[in-house]
Parts: C-alpha cells; sequence; structure tokens
C-alpha cells in the first residue's frame, strides 16, 4: 500500500495540488458559473434575481433597447480598455528607464533601491489613492505649489481643476501600478548575463545596438509580465476611479459595482462582468499569443 | 616587418579589493606577438591571464602601459571598436537569437550588406561543420556545438586578432583533443593571430607557437614549447610545466659555462649556468627525470650515489625514486625501450644516477 502510494506519482500530484484545487473550486468556479447563470436571469421589481433565460442583459450592453441604438455601455467598455491601455504604456515607459538603473547598479545598492519601490505599498492602498486627492484637488499641494511660483514670477494664476477628473484617474492609476511593472523588469534585466553585454560590445555593437538588439529582446518577458499585471487590474479596478474621478468618470469596474450595490441589478451586473471577463481573457490570449510567455528567451 | 600584431608595453592592471586594498591583477607585462601566431597564455588560476586578454580586448583598460595593435596605440578605445573579436569561455551566444543571427550579429554591426552576410555566414558554418544549424537557437546545441558556433561568431569578421580565453575549459577531455587540433588547423587555414588563455600545460604544448607563462601577474618566461621545457628561467617555469627535479645547493666551482653545485650531505654535481653566477651564491638546480639515468655504465661527469626507494612501472617506462646522501629525493624516468626490458634496479638496492652536465641547469630565482 504504502509502496504503491510512493511509486504513484498522479496521486502524488494530485494531492499536492489539492488545496489549490479546493479553493480555486469554492472560491472561483463556483462564484463563476453562479455569475454565468444570473447574467441570463432577469430581475423582479424588489432587485430579486428570476433565473430564466434570457440575452436581453447582453444586448443592452451592446446597445440595444427599446428606444433604439445606445452605446452608453459600450462606451463604457471601450473607455476602460483606452485607459488600460494608456496606464499600460506609460508605465511601461516610466519603469523601464528605472528598472535598467536599478539593475545596472552595484550589487550592494540594489536591494535598497528595491526596498525604496517597495516602500508606498506598505500603506493601505485607498489611503495612497486619497493622498492623490490631496495633491491634485482645487487647493492641493500641486495649485498651492503652482500658484507659489505664480505669485513670485507675478502672473495671475487661477487654480487648475486637477481633481475631479480623468486625467487625475490615469495619474493614480500609473501611480498605483508603477511597481508592478518595475519589478518584473527589474528581475529579467538583472538576470541577462553581463558578458553577453561584453559579446555585443566584441561584436562591434555600441551601447545603442546592444540596447536594442540585446537589453530589450532579453528584458521581454519583465515586459510581458508587467502589462499582464498592469492591463488586467486597471481594466476592471473602480476603487481608483470612484475616488480619483469624483464618481464621474465611469468604468467597467464602476458600472458592475453599482449594478449590484446600487442599482440591485445582479443579471445586468452579471452579464456586465462577463464581458469584461471575455475581454480580457481575449486581449491576455491575444498578447501571449503574440509576445510569448517568455519562457523560451529566458537566458540559458 | 617589425611591426606586431599585439604588443603590450609594460602593462600594469590594478583593481581595488574588496577591502579597500589594491589587487595586482597584472605586473609590468611586455609581450610583442607576431602577426599569424598561435600564442598561448599560461598560468594558474588567478595569475592575471583573463585580465591580460581583456585589455587587449578593450573590456578593461590598463591602470599603467599600453597596448598596440598592428602598431597603433589602443588607449582608451572602447572594444566595440576593436578589429579584434573575443571566444568567451562561457561562449556568450544571444540566447533569444538563431545560430544564423549569432554569426551574422558582428557583420550587421559593421553594416556588411545582407547578402555578403548571408554568404560569410554561410562560410563560417561550413568551416565549423555546423551547416545546417542556422535555424537553431542555442540552447538546442551541445556545448561542442556552441563552441564552434562561438569560434565562428567571432571568425566571421575576420578579426585582425582572436582572443580566446579557455575555450575549451567546459568541454570533456576526449572532445577538448579533439577541438585542439581543429583548432590549430583552423588557425592555419585563416592565418589569423590567436592569443589562446589556459591554464593546462599540455593544451597550450600541444597548440601554440609560442607560451607566455604567467604568475602573480608577472610574465615570466615567453618562448616556443620546446624553450620553455629544456630552457626554463626559473624554477616557477621548470615546475609548472612538465615534471622535473630540484635540488638545492651552493655554488662551489665555476668553468665556463657551467659550475660545480654543491647540495646537502657531500652531494655535489656539475651544471650548465645559463646565467651567470658567483661562488657562495644559493642556488636551484634543475634535471628533468629523463634526462637522468641508473644503468650502471657510468662514464658521466655527475654521478650521484643513493638508494632506491620506490618502483613504479608502467609499461613504457619505469619510474625511480632515489634518495641521495643529502636526503633528498629525485625521481628518474628511464624508457622500457629494448625488446626484453627488465627493471634496472630494485627497491632498497643502493644506485648511481648520472646525468649530463647540459642536462642540469643552475637556476638563480
Ligand atoms: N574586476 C576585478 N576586480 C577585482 N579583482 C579582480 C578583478 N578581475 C580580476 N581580479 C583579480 O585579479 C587577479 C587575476 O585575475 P584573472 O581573472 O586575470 O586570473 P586568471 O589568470 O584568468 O585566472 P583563472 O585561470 O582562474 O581564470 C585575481 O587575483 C583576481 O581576483
Ligand atoms: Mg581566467
Amino acid at each position: 500500500m504504502i509502496q504503491s502510494f510512493r511509486e504513484n506519482r498522479r496521486l502524488q500530484g494530485f494531492l499536492l495540488i489539492l488545496p489549490t484545487l479546493l479553493v480555486m473550486l469554492v472560491m472561483l468556479v463556483l462564484p463563476l458559473t453562479l455569475t454565468v447563470i444570473t447574467s441570463f436571469g432577469q430581475r423582479d421589481a424588489d432587485g430579486n434575481v428570476i433565473y430564466t433565460f434570457t440575452l436581453e442583459n447582453y444586448w443592452r450592453l451592446l446597445g440595444f433597447t427599446e428606444t433604439g441604438w445606445d452605446d452608453l455601455y459600450l462606451g463604457i467598455l471601450m473607455r476602460s480598455l483606452w485607459l488600460a491601455v494608456q496606464t499600460t504604456v506609460i508605465v511601461i515607459l516610466m519603469a523601464y528607464p528605472l528598472a535598467y538603473f536599478i539593475a545596472r547598479a552595484p550589487e550592494k545598492r540594489r536591494n535598497f533601491l528595491l526596498f525604496l519601490v517597495l516602500i508606498p505599498l506598505w500603506t493601505n492602498f485607498i489611503i495612497r489613492i486619497y493622498a492623490w486627492v490631496m495633491i491634485l484637488r482645487g487647493q492641493g499641494v500641486l495649485n498651492s505649489a503652482l500658484g507659489g511660483v505664480a505669485g513670485l514670477l507675478s502672473i495671475p494664476f487661477t487654480p487648475f481643476d486637477f481633481y475631479p477628473s480623468q486625467g487625475a484617474v490615469l495619474v493614480g492609476m500609473v501611480y498605483e501600478f508603477l511597481p508592478f511593472m518595475i519589478l518584473p523588469i527589474y528581475t529579467s534585466l538583472e538576470k541577462i548575463e553581463p558578458n553577453l553585454y561584453e559579446a555585443a560590445a566584441d561584436l562591434y555593437a555600441n551601447a545603442f545596438h546592444t540596447f536594442w538588439r540585446v537589453t530589450v529582446p532579453l528584458s521581454m518577458p519583465g515586459v510581458v509580465a508587467g502589462t499582464i499585471l498592469t492591463f488586467v487590474p486597471v481594466i476592471g479596478t473602480f476603487v481608483v476611479s470612484d475616488i480619483l474621478g469624483g464618481r464621474q468618470v465611469i468604468l467597467v469596474g464602476n458600472l458592475v459595482q453599482r449594478q449590484f450595490l446600487d442599482a440591485r441589478n445582479p443579471p445586468f451586473g452579471s452579464a456586465a462582468s462577463i464581458i469584461l471577463l471575455l475581454m480580457t481573457l481575449a486581449l491576455t490570449l491575444y498578447y501571449t499569443r503574440r509576445f510569448g510567455l517568455g519562457e523560451e528567451i529566458a537566458a540559458g | 616587418m617589425a611591426e606586431y600584431a599585439v604588443e603590450l608595453r609594460n602593462v600594469w592592471k590594478r583593481f581595488p579589493g574588496p577591502g579597500g586594498e589594491v589587487v595586482t591583477a597584472v605586473r609590468d607585462v611586455s609581450l610583442k606577438i607576431a602577426d599569424g601566431e598561435f600564442f598561448a597564455l599560461l598560468g594558474p588560476s588567478g595569475c592575471g591571464k583573463t585580465t591580460s586578454l581583456r585589455m587587449i580586448a578593450g573590456f578593461e583598460l590598463p591602470t599603467e602601459g599600453e597596448v598596440f595593435l598592428h602598431g597603433r596605440p589602443m588607449g582608451r578605445t572602447p572594444p566595440f571598436q576593436r578589429p579584434v573579436n573575443t571566444v568567451f569561455q562561457s561562449y556568450a551566444l544571444f540566447p533569444h537569437m538563431t545560430i544564423g543571427e549569432n554569426v551574422a550579429f558582428g557583420l550587421q554591426m559593421k553594416k556588411v550588406d545582407r547578402q555578403e552576410v548571408q554568404r560569410r555566414v554561410g562560410e563560417a558554418l561550413e568551416m565549423v561543420r555546423l551547416s545546417g544549424y542556422e535555424r537553431r537557437k542555442p540552447k538546442q546545441l551541445s556545448g561542442g556545438q556552441q563552441q564552434r558556433i562561438a569560434l565562428a561568431r567571432a571568425l566571421v569578421n575576420r578579426p585582425e586578432v582572436l582572443l580566446l580565453d579557455e575555450p575549451l575549459g567546459a568541454l570533456d577531455l576526449k572532445l577538448r583533443k579533439e577541438m585542439q587540433l581543429e583548432l590549430k588547423k583552423l588557425q592555419r587555414e585563416v592565418g589569423i593571430t590567436f592569443i589562446f588563455v589556459t591554464h593546462d600545460q599540455e593544451e597550450a604544448l600541444t597548440m601554440s607557437d609560442r607560451i607566455a607563462v604567467m604568475e602573480g601577474g608577472v610574465a615570466l618566461q615567453v618562448g616556443d614549447a620546446n624553450d620553455i621545457y629544456e630552457h626554463p628561467n626559473c624554477r616557477f617555469v621548470a615546475d609548472f610545466i612538465g615534471e622535473t627535479n630540484f635540488l638545492d645547493g651552493v655554488v662551489g666551482a665555476l668553468e665556463p659555462g657551467k659550475a660545480r653545485v654543491d647540495a646537502a650531505g657531500g652531494v655535489s654535481l656539475w651544471a650548465h649556468t645559463p646565467q651567470p653566477v658567483t661562488p657562495g651564491q644559493k642556488v636551484t638546480v634543475t634535471i628533468r627525470p629523463e634526462k637522468m639515468h641508473i644503468r650502471p655504465t657510468a662514464t658521466d661527469v655527475n654521478l650521484l650515489s643513493g638508494r632506491v626507494t620506490d618502483v613504479v612501472y608502467i609499461g613504457t617506462d619505469t619510474h625511480y625514486g632515489v634518495t641521495l646522501a643529502g636526503g633528498q629525493t629525485i625521481r628518474v624516468r628511464e624508457q622500457n625501450y629494448s625488446a626484453e626490458s627488465r627493471l634496472l634496479a630494485r627497491e632498497g638496492e643502493p644506485v648511481s644516477v648520472r646525468f649530463a652536465i647540459e642536462a642540469a641547469r643552475v637556476l638563480t630565482e
């Protein structure tokens, strides 16, 4: 009995993944199934779910209503998508040089620099976003500073409306997800063997060519990982847009949240979640197909 | 032509050590390496071979002194502007590129036109007998194949000088021997100057036209294999290359080109003096084991009596350990060349060891 267990690799493997499997089943598969079922349902006058099979929620999301075509919800989807793209691109552009700088720093200093990157994460997420309200609002830090400078130069100054706005939401998102891009890029940069740089230099590549032909391709796994870690959460989050958008910037995340909590329309909220899920899945699949998960490039 | 492919003139390299002290990796090294030469830097670990090579490639700059390539002082010229290429010990092939892209890299950087690149990459792969591997990734190749690609990637650029840092270090013995001969043949064919770093004396002797023996950052002796083996200029070189015996003693009598050296226990012998010595000077005499004999027909000047302490028969040779009157043990190697070779002495027997004056060399350092 014991002997056969030792040799039964399949059983061993199964037992090893069992805890995760249970958690996934209870926390992911069940709720997801429930959401799918609900999304085909209807709501009665009291906000209770009637389980039927109707595509009505999906039609409404795509813009078909009794009164004609309405792109309200598609607009929200597009806006979320666009914001996620913007955030990801800006975060890559900001994180890459920083990660490069850390990876090239003397070994002893690298840990300290990484530590600095992680410090903000010690503070609660909500508090960090509220801090941006303090910075961006009418009488906030930024406007006071600008006003001070304008005063010194004796230029008339009216405070900017940085907050609430879509721009403020973008700033908050970029700020929030920067560390999640820096860390994977740093990791892949740090893994590049120094003698590959020397080999490139030996083969007549100057700093520019070495960067584009060696550094960038070899750090792509980090960029891919960072992109997924940024893009996917940004497209679904609702807290940042709630706080920094002053409830005016509505993203898919906000839509879903409000359908469940304010509008008491779980079927419609479920349908919106499913659309969001499918969209994210499709984009992630396309992206990883196109750029790979990076494992084949990993140094070796 | 008086111009050398590579010249190091009084080159020093000092590194800041971990504790703030100064590590001198290369000390006042001067080398002149001719065009088309296969030149080896040989020495034990940490003697400064890699550092010397890296200064030629431009990865390190000399703290003092100057490196010349074909007479041009290199100064602070960065690696990518030097007409040399390196084969790294770990190969350093670009893992994200195919073999074809790896080999083409240098030519592309030099803006050679596309068709020419393709042609030369094909030629280079043919040269290392790996045609048809263009589309593979480095990971899909064996160690020996990767090594050959590293070679092709460097040679395709037709550098003035090719630098190789222990390129065979990661290969198993059999492959290593094969590659030694192959490399040597390749070098003859392309006629490019090779500077080859190794800590394996046999490898250096097999492959090189000339060898520089390094130790503690100093190039102790430069010469061809025969020169270094037969005429070592110091104790370290004699010891590092092949097997040898040392007898410490004091110079007694002098004659032109030779000296009598008196060792402990009344052991006295005549030896050749490549450098001038003075009576009373403390010296070391080196004698290779195969240049001594214990056959009893003695007519030579040098005849040392001792007692056999061990006998090792290995077929082609028999090795005898002989302890002399002063307690020194010397090793003597007799070739078993006659049809019926038999032992010349047994353990415990008294014997006379004889050798020519020229076989013994007086070393002053
Ligand atoms: N970048 C560096 N910083 C500090 N010390 C160094 C550096 N590079 C080399 N050294 C020191 O210089 C000395 C010579 O090193 P080098 O790498 O040239 O030796 P080597 O002859 O190539 O040895 P091996 O056969 O082990 O490769 C060593 O003592 C080494 O510790
Ligand atoms: Mg070395």
